[in-house]
């Protein structure tokens, strides 16, 4: 992926850039927002990241700008700002996520690959095929090797995310928020006894699991090889 | 309010009101001691002068002088106290307003004592005479003396008035000095009112000043001015806590991301290294999380979070929660149910807020209720709003403990080897009193029952219920009774 950094803490960017080339990207970097903008305006980029504090500007001022171009590249926005409304204010602005600092980077990455996702699943599709699991979006109905799964409500519409994301890590925190639409860490383990109620139900009595942990990130579910 | 009868200041009353009664009643003594001494020597200067005038009689006109003026002074037209008696050697009455010589004897000081018979008929009943008496030449016996009625009469009524001046006297202290004490009293309770606000946690209370210049309002404007300070400092050490999060939050940021980068290449790195990484990063968010809940609960005390508050449901936001959290419940072998009537619950609030709030409660139920345990979510409605019930089979929370829990960091004895960091509850108040509603611990015999009580966003349409409260309310209408698992099958 092609990513656009507009962030102004050095020493921040220079760790995203490291990682963000770890992991397979290239990773332009804009330290202020007339530089950002004039970047995000002139080449063609897979996701940007934005940092909503820079100096004399307003990260969601990008965003905006690039928005009324008609540029429609998926936008993360980074800040320091915590609330949900700050969240509110920069999806309205046209933002596509929303991360608040300080930030693992590994939900960063995985934010990342599921905004690039966003237009390959696309949302109106009635089902969804991962292997040999089906999921009928409008019967509500899954089936792995033709067998039914009896699913919960809320078991089905963790699987239905993972399902959007297939192959890529799913967070914790994006689960939260995408299956319950909750914007804080429960200190319990909620998710992890979530996925595991999951897995019982599409991986048990199949010789290779569907569902993975990815260690100090989140889950993954993949299509058996 | 204090009890009127035991306040120091009615103690004080009385003690000035006994004091005050003997002053008056020895300034009364005096007074009636005086008046009757006084009325004595008059009567007896009355029968001196009588004495002079009739001994004058007899040495100018004789015995038939003296009769004549004794018969002219005694008759009763005169309607005189005074006595007389004439007689003669064989104490045969002469003249006198006295039918016979009285039957007493004459004391020391030559005075003698005796009870009035009636005369002429009229009645005279009780009166009592003091007279004197002399021997004339030629064996006549001539007595004079005063009537006492008149005397007795005027001790009587002076005693009757003495003893209604003290009366009343007493009666009027009394008044006074419960009026006095009650006013004081007030004053004593507006000041301790306003002290248990500040004790219960309303730091911005302040102990009404009247503006006279009074003791009292000296006394309260030391008080606030005292509080004044606490507040400040308070504020001051708050501050720097909020400080100290934002600071330390971004540096520690920082210290994550290296940690994480170092750890993003794992095939380089031996596995101990790996671990203490590992480690390092879940103390990093540990602290982090720690420092965000402090900030939230800052940000929410201060009522300047930036919450948007729209219309919500609460027994859905309720049901979302239930559904979240209870496979956790269920593996830890806790029941974990909800019980509401039938909507809508609708409330003004942050939908986010309100459910980390409750996700906080929730949290804590499961943390510290002992496998196999129950815990109870149940809806219901109260004067004016909704009343959240979350109890738990716990170990509960002993009432000294009830209000301390609420305090940032507060963890109790038993609390301290589980994980946490003793921000759930502050949070969870904060935010709650956020949206204008309250938190109350209370017993579940046994655990702990924590009650939200939240105001609704209109008047909840009037149930029968409503008017006898929630034991009823759980007694007759709950019919819903869900868990939510089979709710949304």
């Amino acid at each position: 992926m092609k990513l656009l950094l507009i962030e102004d803490d050095r020493e921040a960017a220079a760790f995203m850039v490291k990682g963000l080339r770890e992991s397979g990207h290239t990773t332009d970097h804009a330290a202020d927002g007339r530089e950002g903008l004039f970047l995000a305006t002139t080449e063609h980029y897979d996701v940007m990241i934005i940092d909503r504090m820079l100096p004399g500007m307003d990260g969601l001022a990008i965003v905006s700008a690039v928005r009324v171009g008609g540029n429609t590249t998926p936008v993360l926005i980074l800040s320091a700002l915590d609330g949900v409304d700050e969240r509110v204010r920069g999806l309205k602005a046209g933002g596509d996520d929303y991360l608040t600092k300080p930030y693992a980077f590994s939900e960063l990455l995985a934010r990342l690959e599921a905004l690039t996702r966003r237009g390959v699943a696309p949302q109106a599709t009635t089902k969804l095929r991962v292997g040999d699991l089906e999921i009928d979006l409008l019967a509500r109905s899954v089936t792995r090797h033709g067998r039914d799964i009896e699913l919960l409500p809320r078991e089905f519409r963790l699987l239905e995310v993972l399902a959007r994301h297939v192959g890529h890590v799913v967070t914790r925190t994006m689960l939260l928020e995408q299956v319950w639409d909750y914007h804080f860490d429960p200190q319990t383990n909620v998710i992890d006894v979530h996925i595991s109620r999951l897995r019982q139900k599409i991986d048990k009595g199949f010789e290779q699991p569907m569902l993975h942990t990815v260690r100090g990130a989140g889950y993954c579910l993949k299509p058996v090889d | 309010m204090i009890d009127l009868f035991r306040s120091t200041t009615f103690r004080l009353a009385l003690i000035y009101l006994g004091l005050f009664g003997v002053s008056v009643m020895a300034v009364l003594g005096f007074v009636y001691y005086q008046t009757v001494i006084y009325a004595d020597q008059q009567t007896d200067e009355t029968i001196d002068a009588e004495i002079t005038g009739l001994a004058e009689q007899w040495r100018q006109r004789g015995l038939a002088g003296l009769v004549a003026v004794i018969a002219e002074r005694s008759s009763t037209e005169r309607g005189s106290n005074m006595l007389y008696l004439l007689t003669d050697s064989h104490q045969r009455p002469l003249a006198g307003n006295l039918d016979h010589w009285p039957d007493a004897t004459i004391g020391p000081d030559g005075w003698m004592r005796f009870p009035l018979q009636p005369i002429g008929g009229q009645p005279n009943r009780g009166h009592i005479a003091r007279a004197t008496s002399f021997l004339l030449a030629g064996g006549y016996q001539l007595l004079v003396g005063r009537d006492l009625w008149e005397r007795s009469q005027f001790r009587q009524r002076m005693v009757t008035a003495l003893g209604w001046s003290v009366g009343l006297t007493l009666l009027l202290g009394l008044t006074g000095g419960l009026i006095m004490s009650r006013r004081l009293l007030a004053r004593l309770d507006a000041i301790n009112r306003a002290s248990d606000q500040v004790t219960a946690g309303e730091l911005g209370r302040r102990i009404p000043v009247r503006g006279s210049g009074d003791e009292f309002d000296r006394l309260a404007q030391t008080l606030n001015s005292m509080l004044d300070r606490i507040e400040h400092l308070m504020a001051g050490i708050r501050q720097v806590s909020d400080n100290i999060a934002h600071d330390l939050r971004s540096p520690l940021g920082r210290l994550r991301s290296r940690l994480e980068m170092a750890m993003r290449t794992p095939d380089r790195l031996p596995a101990p290294y790996r671990d203490v990484l590992q480690e390092s990063i879940a103390d990093a968010d540990q602290l982090l999380a720690t420092f965000n809940a402090l900030l939230d609960i800052a940000e929410a005390e201060a009522g300047s979070l930036r919450a948007e508050m729209a219309p919500l449901d609460l027994a859905d936001l309720l049901h979302g929660l239930v559904d979240l959290y209870e496979p956790v419940a269920d593996e830890k072998q806790i029941s974990l149910s909800i019980a509401t009537l039938n909507g809508p619950f609708p409330v003004r609030g942050n939908r986010h807020l309100l459910s980390r709030a409750m996700a906080n409660l929730l949290e804590n139920a499961l943390k510290y209720t002992p496998a196999p345990g129950r815990i109870t979510v149940t809806l219901g409605v109260t004067r004016g709003g909704f009343s959240v019930t979350i109890a738990d089979t716990g170990p509960g929370i002993p009432e000294s403990a009830r209000q301390i829990v609420f305090d940032r960091f507060v963890r109790l004895e038993h609390s301290r080897t589980s994980p946490g960091n003793g921000l759930g509850l502050s949070l969870a108040r904060a935010v709650i009193q956020l949206h204008g509603g309250s938190i109350l611990l209370e017993d579940n015999e046994p655990g702990l029952r924590v009650v939200v009580s939240l105001p609704a966003a209109e008047p909840p349409a009037p149930l029968p219920v409503e008017e006898h409260g929630m034991g009823q309310l759980r007694g007759t209408n709950l019919t819903v009774a869900l868990d939510s698992a089979s709710r949304r099958q």
